[in-house]
C-alpha cells in the first residue's frame, strides 16, 4: 500500500504560491490584451471591409478549430524561422492573446449586436447626451450581454495557461513540474497543484457573479 | 544527420492521426456513459446524487485538462498499477468528458418541458420509462449541435495526452522535428491535420444549431 507523503511538499508550499500568481498575473495579461484584440476585430468585423471581414474569419476559425498546445508549438519553435524568437515567457503570452482574441471577438461582437438601433435612436429621442448614450445605452446593456461568457472564457483561459509549463514558462504548472523533479512526490505534488488550480477557479467564479450581483442588478426587460 | 522534412515524414504525422481520431472516439465513447449518468444524476430527485454530480462536474470544469492527465497517470502508478498512457489518457479524457456533457446534458433535459414527465407519470409511466421513452427523446434533438461542439473540443484536447507521453498527432510532430528541426513544416502539418479534423464538426454543430433555433423560433 502506496503512503503518501506531503511533508516535502508542505515544506515548498510557497513555491506554489508564486507559482499561483504567476498563473492569476499571465492571465489577466493575456486577458487584458486579448480584450484589446477582441475589440478591434469584433470591430473590424461588423463594420471592416470584406477582406479584412474574411481574414478575421479565417484567423477565427484556425484558432477554434486548432488545439492550443500545437499554436503554442508553432509560436515558440515555428515563428523563429520566419520572425523574432521569443523567450518562453513572452511566446505563451502571445500564444493566450492570439488564442483568446479568436474567441473574445465573437464574444464582443455578439455584445454589440445585441444593441438594438432603435435604443440608440431612443437615447436621442429622450434627449440624452453623446457620452450619456454611450454610457447608458450601449456600454452597459453590451457589457452586461457579454459578461457571463467573458468571465467563464477567462476561468478557461486560466486553466489552459497550465500548458505554457510544456515550453518552460513560469506559471503553476512549471512549479509543479519543479516540485516534482526535486521530491519524487508526484501524485502528492499534483493534487495540490489541482486543488490549487481549483481554488483559483472557484475564488474567481464567485468574485465574478459578486461583481456582477453589484454592477448589474436592474432588472431584464424581457 | 539531419532528416530533410518529406514525404515520408509528412506521412508518418498523417498516420498519426489515427491514435488521436481513436483516443478522441474512446473517450467519447466512455464520457457518453458518464456523462449520461452524470446529467441523470443531476436532475435527479435524490438530493445525495445531485450533490455528487455537481461536485463531479464543478472539479472536472475548474481544474485543468492537463492536471487531470497527470493525476490519473501518477495515480495508476502509486495504487500499483503499470504505468501505460493509453490506459491513463482514455480514463482522464473520458472523466473530463463526462462532466462536460454531463452539463451539457443536463441543460438539455431541463429544457424539456416539465408537463411532459408529469404527463408521463400521470399515464402511469414509471422512472426508466419516462426518462427513456418521454423526456430522452426530446432531449437527445436538442443535444446534437452542443454535443458536436463539445467533440471538437474534445480532439483538441487530446494533444494533451502527448505531454504524459501518448504518442498522438502533436507528440509525432514533436518527434519529427527533433529530427528534421522544420518546425514551420511540422507543426503546420500537425495544425493543418487539426483544422482538418475539427473544422467539418465545428461547421456541422453551427448549423444545426441555426436549424434548431429556427425550428424553434416558430
Amino acid at each position: 500500500m502506496y503512503e503518501f507523503n506531503f511533508t516535502p511538499v508542505l515544506a515548498s508550499f510557497d513555491q506554489l504560491l508564486i507559482g499561483a500568481w504567476l498563473t492569476v498575473r499571465l492571465s489577466c495579461a493575456a486577458m487584458l490584451i486579448g480584450l484589446v484584440v477582441s475589440i478591434i476585430c469584433a470591430w473590424g468585423k461588423t463594420s471592416g471591409p470584406a477582406i479584412v471581414r474574411t481574414v478575421i474569419d479565417g484567423y477565427i476559425e484556425i484558432i477554434r478549430n486548432t488545439p492550443f498546445l500545437v499554436q503554442i508549438f508553432f509560436i515558440y519553435f515555428a515563428m523563429p524561422s520566419f520572425g523574432p524568437k521569443l523567450s518562453p515567457n513572452s511566446a505563451a503570452l502571445l500564444a493566450l492573446v492570439v488564442n483568446f482574441g479568436a474567441y473574445g471577438t465573437e464574444i464582443i461582437r455578439a455584445g454589440i449586436e445585441s444593441i438594438h438601433k432603435g435604443q440608440v435612436e431612443a437615447g436621442w429621442a429622450l434627449g440624452l447626451s453623446r457620452v450619456q448614450i454611450f454610457r447608458y445605452v450601449i456600454m452597459k446593456p453590451a457589457l452586461r450581454t457579454v459578461y457571463p461568457a467573458l468571465t467563464s472564457q477567462f476561468i478557461y483561459l486560466m486553466l489552459n495557461t497550465s500548458v505554457v509549463s510544456v515550453i518552460s514558462a513560469d506559471d503553476l504548472a512549471a512549479a509543479g513540474n519543479d516540485l516534482q523533479s526535486a521530491t519524487f512526490a508526484s501524485f502528492e505534488v499534483y493534487i495540490t497543484v489541482t486543488l490549487i488550480y481549483l481554488a483559483l477557479s472557484v475564488g474567481f467564479s464567485a468574485l465574478f457573479y459578486a461583481v456582477e450581483r453589484m454592477a448589474f442588478k436592474y432588472p431584464l426587460s424581457r | 544527420m539531419i532528416r530533410v522534412f518529406g514525404w515520408n515524414e509528412f506521412l508518418v504525422i498523417v498516420v498519426a492521426a489515427q491514435w488521436t481520431i481513436a483516443l478522441s472516439a474512446i473517450a467519447f465513447a466512455g464520457g457518453s456513459i458518464g456523462g449520461l449518468l452524470i446529467a441523470l444524476m443531476r436532475v435527479s430527485d435524490v438530493r445525495a446524487f445531485r450533490l455528487f454530480a455537481t461536485g463531479f462536474i464543478r472539479v472536472f470544469q475548474g481544474t485543468p485538462l492537463l492536471m487531470q492527465l497527470f493525476l490519473v497517470f501518477f495515480g495508476m502508478n502509486i495504487s500499483g498499477f503499470a504505468i501505460n498512457p493509453w490506459i491513463a489518457a482514455t480514463i482522464a479524457l473520458a472523466l473530463h468528458a463526462s462532466a462536460f456533457l454531463g452539463e451539457i446534458w443536463r441543460g438539455c433535459i431541463e429544457a424539456v418541458p416539465k408537463g411532459q414527465r408529469e404527463a408521463a407519470t400521470a399515464l402511469g409511466l414509471r422512472y426508466y420509462h419516462s426518462m427513456r421513452q418521454v423526456v430522452l427523446p426530446q432531449a437527445i434533438r436538442i443535444a446534437v449541435a452542443p454535443t458536436v461542439g463539445f467533440l471538437v473540443q474534445l480532439i483538441k484536447g487530446t494533444s494533451l495526452a502527448s505531454i504524459i507521453g501518448f504518442t498522438e498527432l502533436t507528440r509525432q510532430g514533436q518527434i519529427i522535428n527533433n529530427a528534421t528541426f522544420s518546425p514551420f513544416l511540422v507543426f503546420g502539418t500537425v495544425a493543418a491535420i487539426y483544422f482538418l479534423l475539427c473544422w467539418p464538426l465545428s461547421l456541422v454543430a453551427r448549423r444545426m444549431e441555426t436549424r434548431f433555433s429556427r425550428a424553434t423560433a416558430r
